[in-house]
């Protein structure tokens, strides 16, 4: 959030920095070496705080492609007799990428704790094929010596980048390129739908993103990063050393950015700074010998139980709460309520944003059209051949005791669970056994019972997040774009957010809203991927009467130009706002039909007061 | 070579590495499966389990010293971790777990390397155990036969405390359903500190019944904990069953294709969980729904 709200600065400084740093650090008598290998670590995590920090995804075989990166350029250089050191590392860094590429099929396959072991594993076979059965190639455990270092020619200057402060400006050159590059993607749409993952991706997937192909993305990447770095080591010690495959290298490499800070991008770098130096220090000044990983292990484990953001995160949130204190005491706090607008003036902005998605245009008959829709948990069956025919522009309305399986009937709709039997057709397109990612791209989404947002996001991430999957695809690598380019994108936004009543609210992160807030925020998720049927599960429970009339007014008017179904327990407000009603009950529909039908029906007051009249008869 | 009886000595060497692992697996599974924490220093505690055991073994000269003394160090070690720093984490992210768990393995791995240096130690194996066994068609190092039926007795005793017990049923019911004990009034604080202790012991037995086997350095766990993932992930998370299972199944592809080409042997384990994982995500066992 820093980084976004002074664009440029944060490269600025890094650059200023990188520039004083072989002007500054001889006079403390840091050796160049360590410097240098302070910003290969630095590289390598940049890629590294993309995949865990921003994406979520603890990988603990970064070391996998950060040998492959290094083994490939310097195998180049050496034993295939290749002239051009940077060409060399970039075939490096595209080795490594392409090698991630696989490695991710296999590791994204699952999530969390799956995943970090799956890395483990991964990052340890790959160790043994560098030791053993390609030992022809990376010189088995004596790695690969001789590695040359670049030179520039550029006609009429010839720079050769040799070893210490001399080779220093080609290592920062490259990490400073890589951070700009870093920092583009994190601010990119990629990287606010990577951070979305992190956060929730069920939500994100159901909002219309391909977030299976935008974690391979973020993997790939990693190891692009990691293979250009591995390079650099090989490049920086004139020798590939076969131990950057190591369990310890990809453990070395979590460290570190936790240290520093995840989720920063600088932070890698600042948190190799620390290891290396200290290191240096505990074992040279302090005399500690092989203690100095103690220690260091120590401190990892104290700074995750105490300072979960690690040094840049820490100063990151001191910095943000003392602004946040000082706006907090200026007197203009003003507008913080939200500006209620008219139901006509929502009317109007309804009608500015119209339903964009059509899974066939064509079409013309009803919109709907469950068939035989039938659902077994096992023994249980929570639907049983439900038939379910909603028109365009309808507002419907189902009702039910619990457990009638209204909610599994609403996942059955939007594809979160196949069903067991029967068909849907939306628009005319059987979209049975389809991704909840790609039904929601073709216009079919819903609102949750239980709220599902992106709760370290702020309300208008939130919604940029839903709108980018609606202007964007459910998948597209515009990686270095800015999101402000993006047309359309703040219009739907702004209008989104007006229409569900969050304008005044929306910088807040949305763990500080207030119940009914988030609410209307989870129905503003479904309402920016601009859906033509949009699906409603509860959106009165748990409300007070005043919020409960502002979401009646703003179900009124989002149901304008788009086709609704409301699942509600509120059959007051249901049956003022439906045209026609349908009532579940043990996983059947019982009956359907307009409210007044559904209100004088002798089978529904029995479903509901489960059969009074007959024990009340005599 | 190709000969029968190097086949079947491969066999049992993998039988009994299979035997090992699925114990240290199981205490990984169900430490996981209870408390939703992933355990990265369990190859720590078995690597401690060893060294206490060494301890114990110089100075009182007795292996089933050794052995008690391992694995209650590790029964002491796993309650005092659960106490002082896991039950904090329970309702942080999963990474958060894994990256404390993973800063204590470094910590106790160099604390071991500072009390005990880092060249290899050995806990020789116990007298009625010692030599080699004529069975008839092959020759055998007693002590592994030994390692076979001493795991297979530590497994039987873990299923009929899993599986025959009131603790046993609340800690199944746990990895169904945590929410759903904790709800029917059981102390579920301290069903986590007992299911901790049991799965580092667990992980301690096996690190002191593993040292005669292979020589004792600081490192011993790391490989072992990345043996221990293959096995969890073939079997399923959480499942006891299918760690016995993938233990046994993980240990003899590291023995059998070691027989052929001992540099595939992780090449083959990968393989094979890359085949579990693209015909069934949740391990053999596993089930659907934790993640």
């Amino acid at each position: 959030m820093l980084v976004r709200q002074r664009r440029g600065l944060v490269e600025l400084v890094i650059a200023i920095v990188l520039v004083a740093i072989p002007f500054v650090l001889p006079l403390l008598d840091s050796a160049p070496n360590t410097v240098n290998r302070v910003l290969v670590w630095g590289l390598f995590g940049i890629g590294f705080d993309i995949l865990f920090g921003y994406t979520g995804l603890l990988s603990f075989g970064q070391a996998a492609f950060y040998g492959t990166g290094g083994m490939v350029t310097a195998y180049l250089l050496t034993r295939a007799g290749f002239p051009h050191v940077i060409t060399a590392l970039v075939i490096g860094m595209v080795s490594a990428a392409v090698v991630g590429g696989i490695v991710g099929l296999i590791a994204l396959r699952r999530t969390g704790i799956y995943f970090a072991m799956i890395t483990v594993a991964i990052g340890e076979v790959f160790y043994f094929v560098e030791f053993n059965p390609l030992s022809a190639w990376t010189g088995g455990e004596n790695g690969l010596p001789g590695v040359p270092t670049p030179s520039l020619h550029l006609g009429f200057i010839n720079i050769d980048f040799t070893s210490g402060w001399h080779l220093y400006p080609f290592i920062a050159f490259c990490y400073f390129v890589g951070i700009v590059i870093g920092l583009r993607i994190v601010r990119s749409p990629v990287g606010a739908i990577l951070s979305a993952i992190r956060e929730n991706p069920l939500r994100a997937a159901a909002v219309g993103h391909n977030i299976h192909g935008y974690k391979l993305a973020a993997f790939v990447i990693a190891a692009a990063y990691a293979g250009l770095a591995g390079g650099l080591l090989g490049v920086l010690q004139a020798f590939m050393p076969p131990e950057a495959f190591t369990f310890d290298t990809s453990g070395q490499l979590v460290m570190q950015t936790v240290i520093g800070g995840r989720g920063t991008l600088i932070g890698p770098l600042v948190g190799a700074g620390v290891w290396l130096f200290l290191q240096d220090f505990l074992q040279a000044t302090l005399k500690l010998g092989a203690t100095w990983k103690l220690v260091l292990g120590l401190v990892f484990v104290l700074l995750v139980c105490f300072l979960r953001q690690g040094i840049v995160g820490g100063v990151r949130d001191l910095v943000m709460r003392r602004s946040r204190r000082r706006a907090a005491s200026a007197p203009a706090a003003a507008g913080a309520g939200s500006a209620d607008i008219t139901e006509a003036e929502a009317a109007k902005i309804a009608e500015a944003m119209p339903a964009q998605h059509h899974a066939n245009a064509a079409y013309s008959g009803p919109i709907l059209v469950a068939t035989g829709l039938t659902k077994h948990y096992g023994g249980v069956i929570a639907n049983s051949d439900i038939n379910f025919t909603v028109n365009r522009g309808e507002l419907r309305g189902i009702i039910g005791p619990n457990g009638a399986g209204k909610s599994t009937f609403f996942k059955m709709l939007t594809c979160e669970v196949p069903p067991t039997s029967g068909s849907i057709v939306f628009e005319g397109r059987d979209i049975t056994g389809m991704s909840v990612t790609d039904v929601c791209q073709l216009g079919l989404t819903k609102s949750y019972q239980v709220n599902q947002l992106f709760n370290k996001l702020t309300v208008r991430e939130n919604i940029t997040i839903a709108a980018l999957a609606e202007l964007r695809g459910k998948m597209r690598l515009d990686m270095l774009r800015s999101p402000d380019s993006i047309a359309g994108l703040r219009e739907l936004v702004v209008h989104t957010l007006e229409l569900v009543h969050l304008t005044g609210r929306i910088d807040t992160p949305v763990a500080q809203l207030a119940y009914g807030e988030k609410r209307r925020l989870e129905v503003g998720l479904a309402l920016a991927s601009s859906p033509s049927l949009l699906l409603l599960d509860e959106p009165l429970a748990g409300m007070s009467p005043q919020e409960r009339a502002e979401t009646v007014s703003l179900l009124r008017s989002i149901a304008r130009g788009r086709t609704l179904i409301i699942i509600d327990h509120d059959m007051d407000a249901l049956f003022e706002l439906a045209e026609r009603v349908t009532v579940l009950q043990e996983g059947r529909v019982l009956v359907e039909g307009t409210p007044a039908e559904i209100k004088g029906n002798a089978q529904v007051q029995e479903a509901y007061l489960g059969g009074v009249h007959e024990e009340a008869a005599p | 070579m190709l000969t029968w009886s190097n086949f079947i000595s491969q066999f049992f060497n993998g039988l009994a590495l299979g035997a090992l692992l699925a114990l240290i697996s199981s205490g990984l599974t169900i430490i996981y499966g209870t408390l939703g924490v992933l355990n990265l220093a369990h190859g720590a505690m078995f690597m401690i389990g060893g060294y206490a055991g060494y301890a114990a073994y110089q100075w009182s000269g007795s292996y089933t010293v050794a052995v008690i003394a391992g694995t209650l160090t590790l029964l002491v070690l796993g309650v005092l971790m659960e106490r002082v720093v896991i039950r904090y984490f329970y309702s942080r992210p999963p990474e958060d777990q894994l990256l404390v768990t993973f800063g204590l393995a470094i910590c106790f791995v160099e604390a071991i390397r500072l009390i005990f240096g880092s060249q290899s130690l050995v806990v020789p194996a116990p007298k009625i155990f010692a030599g080699i066994t004529n069975m008839g068609f092959m020759l055998y190092p007693t002590y592994r036969l030994a390692v076979v039926g001493i795991c297979a007795v530590a497994l039987a005793v873990l299923f009929v405390v899993l599986y025959r017990t009131r603790l046993g049923l609340i800690v199944r019911a746990g990895i169904e359903d945590s929410v759903m004990v904790d709800s029917l009034g059981i102390n579920t604080q301290r069903i986590f500190m007992v299911v901790f202790g049991i799965g580092a012991m667990a992980a301690g037995f096996s690190g002191i019944v593993n040292a005669p086997v292979v020589s004792l350095t600081p490192e011993v766990g790391e490989m072992i904990l990345v043996q221990t993932f293959v096995v969890v992930v073939i079997g399923g998370v959480g499942s006891f069953p299918g760690a016995v299972i993938g233990g046994l199944i993980a240990g003899e592809i590291i023995s059998l294709t070691s027989m052929v080409n001992p540099s595939y042997a992780y090449v083959m384990l990968f393989a094979a969980m890359t085949l579990v994982l693209m015909v069934r995500p949740h391990g053999l066992l596993g089930a659907r729904g934790r993640d």
